[in-house]
């Protein structure tokens, strides 16, 4: 079954395409890796599944669950159990650990936020009752992000970078939310750079120039990571599907 | 522990003190104080309620359109408790005017709320003249909270005079984040000797068509003194802000620093104007002001969290001005 089947989705910007008719299913209660290239679109096929603005002027159809969320507000498909853990974590002056992690969540419970602390390795005792504001470093901040997509409880959560930003030991604490999600039901889409978490992906989509040039499994995906995918001198002319892996 | 006796010139008779005092403490969800807390209840011209506890003087007379209250922690005492005030009109319309004159002496120690209700206002003018005293090594933290009405019909103007003596300190909050704020022109300036600290914040959310002037200014005049000014306002409707924050330096490792930040929605509009003076190269002031809309990524991240955007901003505006 499919979380989310992506239909000839193409989103100009002028006369470039930022994605290039890309179709592609993503498979309910897996870890999918979406990799690429600085500038092939990963980010922005994120963006554009979630609806934010500037990315919502598509052609071709995006179906969630078998419902099209074409025309659906950021807001609207977030409450359908999707949601984007974004690169770069806001700062929220004033706001609380505690009301920003429950901000999403239906169940609105104080247990619910030491769960999500603990799940991302952060002590509820220390962080419970700080701002999500400049005191905090951007790896506590982005622990913080995970811990409110967690006591969301999501169907499909995007993660762009999960990785950016946070310290070596935290990365573990990162992998194990993804794979709580996982365990709770949740398809992950994680948006990478890192070999490292390729390897918590079940399955991935290479990205060219805003055209999936390739998916496969992890283990077929890690060419790319070891240098023997085409190198990206293609942009606007990725090599696809059958002259890959010559 | 001092209980003072109800000023019984009032005309006021017990029952609709009472009854008066029962609607102010409703209007700030304060339903009753504990034991050993004290606190002063003003209606209009009238003093309505006194408790003061040890170490705390509390003298007030009407005058016409208001109250003169004078107060004096004394010399070496600490208040354990917060000292609450509660000024107020109930009617929709009338005129307050509270004088104060307060001295924390030699190293006395206090905490004053004062909550400020005007729950029905149509038209009401609430205009406070302050004149505060923190003698060497004492301190003042002072909140002043404001309730009003969902129509704004109030004019608030507090002016507040503040020296800070050696190694003193005075912290104050100005919040009015329930209701509309009317038209609103505060005016605090604060006076620092040597190693005293004065911390001065605002917290305003505006509607409808308030109108918010702003001016804080604290004078660094003794080493190592430090000033803070801080002004954090959300204006959304049709409501409109100036905010003037200055710190002047005038002496050696004094330091100080203006913070200003204003997020505006609809047809509101902003202004900020941080003065920084420095009048010693051993000094050293900084400020920032910032105006504009809702941060675009504090607002995506919510609403991919599933909160509307009016839920979003609310959150986001609660906040910046906790």
């Amino acid at each position: 079954m499919n979380t989310l089947e992506i239909r000839n989705l193409t989103l100009m910007k002028g006369p470039k395409a930022l994605l290039a008719d890309i179709s592609l299913d993503i498979w309910q209660g897996y870890v999918h890796a979406i990799i690429g290239p600085n500038g092939a679109g990963k980010s922005t096929l994120a963006q554009t599944i979630m609806g934010l603005s500037g990315y919502r002027d598509i052609e071709g159809d995006i179906f969630f669950e078998g419902q099209s969320i074409k025309g659906l507000s950021v807001d609207e498909r977030a409450r359908l159990g999707l949601t984007l853990v974004f690169q770069e974590p806001a700062r929220y002056e004033g706001l609380g650990v505690k009301d920003f992690i429950l901000a999403g969540a239906r169940e609105k419970k104080a247990a619910l936020v030491d769960e999500a602390l603990n799940v991302v390795g952060l002590d509820p005792a220390r962080y419970r009752d700080r701002a999500v504001d400049k005191t905090l470093s951007g790896g506590e901040r982005k622990r913080i992000e995970l811990a409110s997509v967690y006591a969301m409880k999501p169907r499909l959560v995007m993660m762009d970078e999960p990785d950016s930003g946070v310290d070596i030991d935290s990365v573990q604490n990162i992998f194990a939310v993804i794979r709580e999600l996982k365990n709770d039901g949740a398809t992950v889409i994680l948006i990478t750079h890192s070999p490292e978490v390729l390897k918590q992906a079940d399955h991935a989509f290479l990205l060219c120039a805003g055209q999936i040039v390739d998916k496969g499994t992890m283990e077929n995906m890690y060419d790319y990571f070891n240098g023997r995918c085409a190198p990206c001198t293609h942009i606007g002319n990725p090599i696809i599907d059958s002259q890959l892996g010559a | 522990m001092a209980e003072a006796a109800i000023d019984t010139k009032t005309p006021i008779q017990s029952a609709e003190r009472d009854e008066l005092i029962a609607e102010l403490l409703d209007s700030i969800k304060q339903h009753h104080y504990g034991p050993g807390v004290a606190h002063i209840e003003i209606h209009g011209n009238e003093v309505l309620g006194v408790k003061l506890v040890d170490g705390l003087e509390v003298v007030s007379h009407s005058i016409p359109d208001g109250v003169e209250v004078d107060i004096r922690v004394k010399k070496g005492v600490t208040i354990q408790n917060p000292v609450h005030f509660c000024f107020g009109i109930i009617p929709d319309n009338g005129v307050q005017r509270i004088i104060t004159r307060t001295v924390i002496e030699e190293g006395a120690r206090a905490q004053f709320m004062a909550h400020c209700t005007f729950p029905n206002a149509v038209n009401v003018q609430h205009i406070m003249d302050a004149k505060v005293i923190i003698e060497k090594g004492a301190y003042l933290s002072y909140l002043e909270r404001h309730v009003h009405g969902p129509k704004g019909g109030v004019t608030i103007v507090p002016k507040t005079e503040v020296r800070v003596e050696e190694n003193g300190r005075y912290n104050t909050e100005f919040e009015l984040i329930e209701g509309a704020a009317g038209a609103i022109d505060l005016d605090y300036k604060a006076t620092c000797a040597k190693g005293a600290v004065v911390d001065m914040k605002a917290r305003i959310y505006g509607r409808l068509e308030d109108r918010i002037h702003i001016r804080e200014a604290v004078y660094l005049e003794g080493e190592e003194s430090v000033g803070v000014l801080t002004s954090h306002i959300a204006l959304k409707e049709k409501a409109q802000a100036i905010v003037e924050n200055e710190v002047i330096a005038s002496a050696p490792l004094a330091r100080g620093h203006v913070d200003c930040k204003e997020i505006i929605q609809g047809e509101a509009q902003a202004r900020a104007i941080p003065i920084v003076q420095v009048k010693d190269h051993r000094a050293h002031v900084t400020h920032e002001a910032a105006i504009g809309s809702v941060d675009s990524k504090q607002l995506e991240t919510l609403l991919s969290r599933g909160l509307s955007e009016d839920q979003a901003t609310d959150l986001i505006i609660k906040g910046l001005l906790s």
